[in-house]
């Protein structure tokens, strides 16, 4: 955090001040290290074992935070007695098919009063075709809001219950002791006991701990189940909606989270909607109803007004009652249209025209090699960028034009390199990590023809409108019928103006139609198309006509809690689920940790921040039997946007490898799974071809030999992601100017490598080279009763800029978390050899020589499954009855 | 600069003044020169002060931008802000740098098919190439149905990488007109 981080952490330095424990767990020794009060070195990839360890000792001391846990967290629900653990599974969870690697979760949900035909239908949702939802990532719609489940399931809150999620959760991770978590992360015991002593002693009614991460998390191929892991832990501990507490992803760009939000993804629409997909979302119903899912309680019950608004600010006054608010005119998707399964058809030549608008994938996605590869078999590409970055310049001083796989003069695609506007010469909104959206103003013209992507992106619309002028053809109604007009600043003249991002921000905020009034927030929304709003959760930022995110009121002269400085969604609420700061009474825990609480006198909830609740919703308010929606949320339920109302500690629903975190080794590794016969994770998205080859795991013969070393990358402070914005900048330049690889002393012993010389790393996809930097920040670690070493690189360079040097995202293959599609370039295996590689054509054959030797030259990949066949077998019975689909079930 | 300037002295060498003034550390007046005195902070000459965002990592660090002769001066954390408390790391610093370099492209450059060096482009009819190639790649790669006979409305000839590092207005624009093109393979940084 120190290093990627450096601002956020003077936070961290002052906790430290005021007596907080830094705990530092990280694969290497960094600036974070330095001023924590423990670093732990951890095997990279084995983080669940470690989260897990920490778990077991939660519970089997019984440290958990009691009346928390059995009030605000699905503890007490029972689970269904279908449902097996992977202890006896050999690693799988019940309902695996093998075939098509995925889950029928029908085993894993919560147990019913009534018999199958009761299967609420709201939990029968998701226990659809979990193959779909894997190609749709459809994980990524729960970052506002949790999973499906039916509003009243059983529960036992003695937490005695046999099949309670408590007693669940106890027996999956019973085997996750300090010896194991030793023998799998090489974490010792003591080390081990000391991070558990320290988080749950800073836990409680008194204390908060919090947990930070990044994406050294988020970047494997069980990452979403590392997180799972950490909101478990802090759950149990009551560590979440309370101040001091929480789970922080730190995101690595200005804007990122708002790109989410507002995304430009291709599964999702604004505020987490879903985009529609060919199959399960035919109508307008179908699609709300995914979505608002009947029978939850919750807040997505509103899901019709939030839908029907984004429609109408689409489509304007073409998007009718009559016409379902053009909900035809959306296109659908039908699978898998990622980022990486659209690299590799444009190897395949499937994809005509590229646009990249401020990224760099050349060098900051995985497998740099198949991105510049499809970059070269392209019609045309438009590069939007501040420099000439090397996503523009392939055709010319690639690699691959070093190796002779991409010839100029043979190359067809067209390319336009369109100089972009900087952040202080255009007006916007960026949304940053902790959800706060900033107004920053323009402070000068962009120089040139550099333009910002909100002009390009007008224009272009603009111009394809205007060439589709009186088109009859039907595929071109949704652009003529598109709200497309935007008042322009004329700095450029009439025609070519900026548009003005002020009115942008009010058409995504949302305004009454016939007054153009704005709305103060997503309750305001209608569903009879007399409002509009173009990202639901934002619905407030432009409250009152006022740029909320404009406000930058001096920190001096408000409470610590800032709550006019900017605007953070929903509804400027700083700190999430906030009601469960209170107890189930209302009273804050403690006096130390208040943050919001119920006033009994005025009959509402108050305090620092805006009350994460309905304000008037008395803590003892119970659901009428048969409610649904908001009504079924009660005075005690915190967590209003989950479908029961409860933190999960255990996840019946939304996700594709198991309703728990377990630990699976990374794709590459050169260790077994200590605890099951499932080495890895059995879900994980694949591409399986020969021009995405991944080192063989531990059980091929010779592997060991070949790629003994694991690899992790990380940033450096003065380089920013791809280097784009900092290669190219004579000062950071100055500061780091070359590649490097990090090696402990025993690894530069073993390898013969000279600190400060050359050497090289190496995988079945490239090798690459950089200065030796030998160092006691990396050290060896004992990993079941054998050591392995670890190396660590950054990953900002490439052939342009003031410095320039090889690429380690080079380093990856494709391999892709089966949640969120989101690849595994944080672990891997690799060889180490002194002195630089191979240069032009010999490259190749250096490369290949390795796969071939490793057994993975021209076929892609290991054995996925690999639990026993007995396993297998078992787990596919578990599979009750045949699944239906939503529409079935309402037909029954 | 809030220091009175004082009187030269006569002794050349700043070690003597040192001496002289038992400024030991060589921090206080003996080191001051007519030179130093002169200089002012660029960002009290400036016209104006814009308020920005760090564009580099998500912390969200307020910068104020100070501006003279519609040139950028000087970049500074913002004190008042709650999130930096006016501090920058060593990227956010260099954010001035990051604008103000010779190295930014300010024309298109175009690259033809099996072409080895750039071309220069005007803008606008940069602009008009790139419609006109978006509405023949969608024609040409157009789905009313998928394979299965299913509504998909889309073209699968178009993607798109980015919006990480731009704003939501923008993002906001990209997926609205992508959607109505019936583009589907819209992504950024988000998925990575």
């Amino acid at each position: 955090m120190a290093e990627a981080h450096p601002v956020g952490f003077q936070w961290v330095m002052e906790a430290k001040k005021r007596g907080a424990r830094i705990i530092h767990v990280d694969p290497r020794f960094t600036r974070t290290s330095a001023v924590a009060h423990q670093h732990v070195p951890i095997r990279v990839g084995s983080d669940i074992a470690f989260l897990g360890g920490i778990i077991n000792h939660v519970l089997q001391n019984e440290l958990d935070f009691r009346e928390y846990v059995v009030s605000y967290t699905n503890a007490a629900n029972i689970v269904s007695d279908k449902f097996q653990d992977v202890d006896d599974l050999d690693g799988l969870f019940s309902g695996f098919d093998a075939e098509s690697r995925t889950y029928d979760p029908t085993s894993w949900q919560f147990a019913q009063e009534d018999d199958d035909e009761d299967l609420g239908r709201a939990q029968a949702d998701d226990a659809g075709d979990t193959a779909e939802q894997r190609n749709t990532a459809s994980g990524m719609q729960h970052e506002a809001h949790g999973m499906q489940v039916g509003a009243k399931p059983p529960r036992d809150e003695t937490l005695q219950h046999p099949m309670c999620v408590f007693q669940v959760l106890k027996r999956h991770y019973a085997r996750y002791t300090p010896e194991v978590v030793e023998q799998i992360c090489g974490v010792s015991q003591e080390d081990f006991l000391a991070v558990c002593q320290a988080w749950t002693e800073n836990s409680g009614r008194e204390r908060t701990t919090a947990l930070v991460y990044s994406v050294g998390w988020t970047q494997h191929s069980v990452g979403v189940q590392y997180i799972r892991a950490g909101a478990i832990l802090q759950l149990l501990l009551g560590n979440m909606g309370r101040p001091g507490g929480g789970i922080m992803a730190l995101r690595g760009h200005a804007s990122i989270q708002g790109s989410t939000d507002i995304p430009t993804l291709y599964n999702i629409l604004p505020g987490y909607l879903p985009m529609p997909n060919a199959e399960k979302h035919q109508t307008l119903t179908d699609w709300i109803d995914s979505v608002r899912n009947p029978g939850s309680k919750g807040f997505w019950a509103n899901a019709g007004a939030y839908g029907i608004n984004l429609l109408k600010a689409y489509w304007g006054d073409a998007a009718t009652a009559e016409n379902d608010y053009c909900f035809d005119y959306m296109p659908r998707i039908t699978g898998d249209h990622g980022t990486y399964r659209t690299v590799l058809d444009m190897i395949d030549g499937k994809v005509k025209g590229y646009f990249l608008l401020g990224q760099n994938p050349a060098v900051g996605s995985a497998h740099g090699r198949a991105q510049r590869l499809g970059m070269a078999n392209l019609d045309w590409l438009v590069v939007r960028d501040l420099f000439e970055i090397e996503s523009a310049t392939f055709w010319k001083d690639s690699p691959e034009v070093a190796t002779g796989e991409i010839v100029p003069e043979e190359c067809r695609t067209e390319v336009f390199l369109f100089p972009a506007a900087s952040h202080v010469e255009k007006e916007g909104t960026f949304t940053q990590t902790q959800r706060m959206l900033q107004w920053r103003e323009k402070a000068v013209e962009p120089p040139g023809d550099a333009r910002s992507e909100l002009w390009f992106f007008y224009h272009l619309g603009r111009m394809v409108r205007e060439r589709l002028a009186g088109s009859t053809d039907e595929r071109d109604r949704p652009l003529l019928d598109l709200a497309w007009d935007y008042p322009l600043h004329d700095e450029h003249g009439s025609e070519w103006g900026e548009p003005s991002a002020e009115d942008v921000l009010k058409e995504i905020n949302g305004y009454e139609i016939a007054t153009g009034r704005p709305l103060s927030g997503f309750g305001e929304m209608k569903d009879d198309g007399s409002t509009l709003g173009g990202c639901w959760i934002y619905a407030g930022v432009y409250a009152d006509g006022v740029n909320q995110a404009a406000r930058r009121k001096s920190r001096h002269d408000q409470s610590y809690v800032a709550p006019e400085w900017g605007w953070a969604w929903p509804m400027n609420r700083r700190l999430l689920y906030n009601r469960a700061s209170a107890d189930p009474e209302g009273r804050p825990w403690s006096e130390r940790k208040a943050y919001v609480w119920w006033d009994e006198e005025a009959g509402e909830w108050t305090g620092k921040d805006v009350p994460d609740f309905e304000k008037k919703k008395a803590p003892s308010y119970r659901a009428p039997e048969g409610s649904d929606g908001v009504a079924a949320i009660e005075g005690i339920d915190p967590f209003i946007m989950q479908g029961d109302g409860k933190g999960a500690l255990y996840a019946p629903q939304g996700l594709i490898d198991g309703p728990m975190p377990t630990h699976y080794e990374p794709v590459e590794s050169p260790f077994r799974n200590l605890l099951h016969g499932q080495q890895g994770n059995p879900t994980r998205k694949e591409y399986r071809r020969a021009d995405n080859p991944m080192n063989p795991d531990p059980r091929e013969p010779g592997a060991a030999e070949v790629f003994p070393y694991v690899f992790t990358t990380s940033r450096l402070t003065e380089h920013h992601t791809a280097g784009a914005m900092s290669r190219y900048v004579e000062h950071l330049a100055e500061l780091q100017p070359e590649m490097f690889v990090e090696v402990s002393p025993q690894l530069a012993e073993e390898r013969g490598l000279e600190h400060m010389g050359w050497c090289h790393v190496v995988t079945a996809r490239s090798a690459v080279e950089g200065r030796v930097m030998v160092t006691e920040r990396l050290r060896p670690l004992r990993v079941e009763g054998r050591t392995v070493h670890q190396v660590w690189m950054p990953y900002h360079w490439g052939q342009g800029g003031l410095v320039s040097g090889d690429s380690t995202n080079d380093l990856f293959g494709i391999s892709l978390d089966p949640n969120v599609l989101i690849q595994e370039s944080k672990v891997g295996t690799c060889d180490v050899r002194p002195g630089r590689r191979p240069t032009g054509p010999a490259l190749r054959e250096y490369v290949e020589g390795y796969a071939r030797r490793a057994g993975v030259l021209g076929d892609g990949g290991n054995a996925v499954v690999t639990a026993s066949a007995e396993a297998q077998q078992e787990s596919a019975a578990a599979q009750q009855g045949e699944q239906h689909s939503p529409q079935q079930q309402e037909d029954q | 600069m809030t220091q009175t300037p004082h009187k030269r002295s006569l002794l050349p060498w700043p070690v003597l003044r040192q001496l002289a003034d038992g400024d030991l550390l060589g921090r206080g007046r003996s080191v001051r020169s007519k030179r130093t005195d002169d200089v002012v902070p660029r960002t009290t000459s400036a016209d104006r002060v814009a308020h920005s965002v760090c564009p580099y990592c998500a912390v969200g660090c307020a910068q104020k931008v100070f501006v003279k002769d519609e040139k950028v001066v000087q970049i500074e954390g913002n004190p008042e802000s709650p999130v930096n408390r006016g501090r920058l790391c060593p990227k956010g610093s260099a954010s001035k740098n990051l604008v103000t370099s010779e190295l930014r492209q300010t024309t298109v450059r175009y690259r033809a098919p099996y072409a080895t060096e750039w071309q220069d482009l005007e803008l606008h009819t940069a602009m008009e190439m790139v419609a006109d190639r978006v509405l023949k790649s969608r024609k040409d790669s157009w789905q009313d149905i998928d394979e299965h006979g299913r509504k998909v409305r889309r073209t699968m000839g178009i993607a798109s990488l980015g919006g990480a590092t731009l704003d939501n207005e923008e993002n906001y624009l990209i997926k609205k007109l992508f959607t109505a093109m019936g583009a589907i393979q819209i992504e950024n940084q988000a998925r990575i």
